[in-house]
């Protein structure tokens, strides 16, 4: 019964249903016109055939006079046929015919008309199209013909219309059910993929069958979708992983510094441990704020957020905010920016992306090759419709095969694990690109590394 | 001075209560916003540690509430949200300063006594800038100690303005980051050191009395070492 009443309810029955609704009412129209038609047709033939018997009757009188058109009129009056005759004097008095009197409302002047004529018996009235024609001397002489005919041909039509309506409402009904319960099961077939996914089962799709109607065309969408949210779970519960794993290390090694400092038990001891405690616990709070900010970039900005960035004022304020570390660490430090170079994004986030491409280079760039001398290069240029900043040096460079790697998070590369950091700062640089729109390329410097970061520019 | 602390973690407030008290401060507390309000509003307090998150009255609307109120008294706001966003709501809410959470007492101390020292809005600043025998001039830009001029880059001109301005105070590398750069990231490398080494090289290297200080787990202090 239920499901009776959810297919009565669905949209395809009710859309089918309106259809051949529609289609019912197109039909009634169209039989309609033809009966108008049909009747209006038998109209015009009785007319023409009163008009023609008129002719050869008149013109018999006219060559035998009243007696010819007598013996005529008593002739044709017996054939069994459809039509009505009668021959009246100047005072009305039938003289032949086979109907009892002249109808009232009928005169030489009305010309065609319906009229309602007495049979001989008198009994039954009976409905006609007839004329009467004037004769010399007052005679009257009435041609008409019978509209029993035309009268069942209409109620033929009106049964013809009748019958078709029910059909069609059957045909309708069952069209709409049919239609109804094709579409009902294959969305029933997709809630229950929906509560397969809901109740934890991502890898559950929604059914396809190739048809390539809108129905699929749906499934094919939110399939491609779930996929989408399938890859980013699957992104998040590995970074969930290197979190857990990442911040267990510190952890530990900050409840370690407490417990030896409670075992030894003595003043020296227990302020080692607690200066200890507060570095991991400030490096631990680091790490949470970059994984912070990395979520936050990453989780994209709307517009209205970002304001229009003075990209050369911000690589000259941090190139030289680190220009005299770079240089007491015996770097030879270059920049070169074009003026007047514009993005609209968030000059914090680009400051702190350029501030770790510049702790990275400062950091790696020292192991140089003997060859070379330790070198920076910071540089900001317009290309085309982008904004490109470089960060270079001649450290060892990362190798072709690790270079997309190391923008996930928590990856460091073995070289660099003796050396303190999080594994966060080139992930923060990616999120920020992605937040402007831009990309980050890691490249050869030949020797050493360049950073490239391209985002697109202000528009002038 | 007199600081009033508005925060509803208790731990926290008797932490920063006993800590203030014993760097020489009066301190009251309020445990909610309305409470905090109502004191702050009767005035007399130097500086308004803010918390942003309370019960009855959130932080944020505290302060923009006193303002509208014309009460001026210098606030810094405390958060658990410390990104760039918040710290702009933060400030444009009517907040002189503001510090996320986690955050090392001696910052905190070094931020509260830099916004008491504030003038009050409406007074000129002084042009000349005196700590011991260094004299800063404002309007020409120029720096002379014991009457021999030095000459500074502009970044170091404007350091040595802000170490000035709080001339006895602490301040620490990320109010100087703050102040000089206009950055609020943290840097991992000890960018700032380098750059009071070299000012401190042309300011105190050729003469007997140092000016500026290092804090040792703090930052930096310029002040007359006569004194």
């Amino acid at each position: 019964m239920t499901a009776l009443v959810r297919t009565l309810r669905s949209t395809a029955f009710r859309l089918t249903l309106s259809i051949f609704g529609f289609g019912a009412v197109g039909a009634a129209l169209v039989l309609g016109l033809v009966a108008v038609q049909v009747i209006n047709l038998v109209n015009s033939e009785t007319r023409t055939a009163i008009s023609a018997e008129a002719a050869s009757l008149i013109a018999q009188y006219g060559s035998g006079g009243l007696r010819r058109l007598g013996l005529a009129l008593a002739e044709r009056a017996r054939a069994p046929a459809g039509s009505i005759y009668l021959l009246t004097d100047a005072l009305g008095e039938p003289l032949v015919g086979n109907i009892s009197q002249l109808p009232p409302n009928l005169t030489p002047k009305s010309g065609f008309a319906e009229t309602r004529y007495p049979t001989l018996d008198g009994v039954s009235k009976r409905r006609a199209l007839a004329r009467v024609y004037a004769l010399p001397n007052g005679f009257r002489l009435l041609i008409g013909h019978d509209l029993g005919d035309r009268a069942r041909i209409a109620a033929v039509m009106v049964r013809t219309l009748a019958l078709s309506l029910v059909l069609f409402a059957g045909l309708a009904a069952l069209g709409a059910l049919f239609v109804a319960r094709r579409v009902l099961r294959r969305i029933d077939a997709m809630n229950v993929s929906a509560g397969t996914l809901m109740a934890g089962d991502l890898a559950e799709r929604l059914p396809v069958n190739g048809s390539g109607d809108e129905l699929d065309r749906l499934a094919v969408g939110l399939n491609q979708m779930l996929a989408r949210i399938g890859e980013l779970m699957a992104g998040l519960s590995e970074v969930s992983d290197n979190i857990a794993h990442d911040l267990r290390t510190p952890l530990t090694r900050l409840r370690n510094h407490a417990e030896e400092a409670l075992r030894l038990g003595d003043a020296e001891a227990m302020r080692a441990a607690l200066l200890r405690t507060i570095e991991e616990s400030d490096g631990l709070i680091k790490v949470f704020d970059a994984l912070l900010m990395i979520a936050r970039a990453e989780a994209g900005a709307d517009r209205a957020s970002l304001s229009r960035v003075d990209v050369s004022e911000v690589v000259a304020s941090v190139a030289e905010l680190y220009e005299p570390l770079a240089e007491e660490k015996g770097f030879v430090f270059h920049v070169d920016c074009e003026p007047g170079l514009a993005i609209e994004g968030r000059r914090e986030l680009i400051g702190q992306t350029l501030a770790n491409l510049l702790d990275n280079a400062l950091k790696y760039g020292a192991q140089v090759n003997p060859d070379c001398a330790r070198e920076i290069a910071v540089g900001a240029r317009r290309e085309g419709s982008n904004i490109v900043i470089e960060v270079a040096d001649r450290g060892p460079g990362v190798a072709p095969e690790d270079r997309e790697r190391v923008f996930d998070r928590f990856v460091r590369l073995e070289s660099a694990r003796s050396r303190p950091g999080s594994g966060l700062g080139l992930s923060l640089v990616a999120a920020a690109a992605r937040l402007h729109g831009g990309t980050v390329r890691l490249e050869d410097n030949a020797p050493g590394l360049k950073v490239r970061l391209s985002l697109p520019a202000s528009p002038s | 001075m007199r600081i009033l602390l508005i925060e509803d973690d208790k731990e926290a407030a008797a932490y920063l209560v006993k800590a203030m008290r014993e760097s020489g401060h009066t301190i009251d507390h309020a445990a909610d916003g309305v409470t905090g309000y109502d004191l702050a509003h009767e005035g007399g307090y130097d500086v308004l540690v803010v918390d942003r998150m309370l019960p009855k009255m959130d932080g944020l609307t505290l302060i923009a509430g006193l303002r509208a109120q014309n009460n001026a008294t210098p606030a810094l706001i405390l958060s658990a949200l410390g990104q760039v966003d918040d710290r702009v709501k933060g400030l444009r809410a009517g907040g002189d300063d503001y510090l996320s959470k986690p955050y090392a007492f001696s910052e905190l101390l070094a931020r509260v006594e830099a916004l008491a020292r504030r003038r009050p809005k409406g007074t000129p600043e002084e042009t000349v800038i005196q700590v011991g025998d260094l004299t800063l001039d404002r309007l020409s830009h120029k720096v002379t100690r014991a009457g021999e001029e030095i000459v500074l880059q502009p970044r170091e001109y404007r350091l040595l303005e802000y170490l000035m301005q709080n001339a006895g105070k602490v301040v620490t590398r990320t109010m100087l980051l703050e102040h000089v750069w206009d950055y609020h990231f943290d840097p991992q490398t000890n960018v700032i050191d380098v750059h009071v080494s070299r000012l401190r090289a042309k300011i105190d290297r050729d003469f007997d009395a140092a000016l500026i200080h290092t804090v040792r787990g703090a930052g930096y202090m310029i002040r007359d070492g006569a004194r």
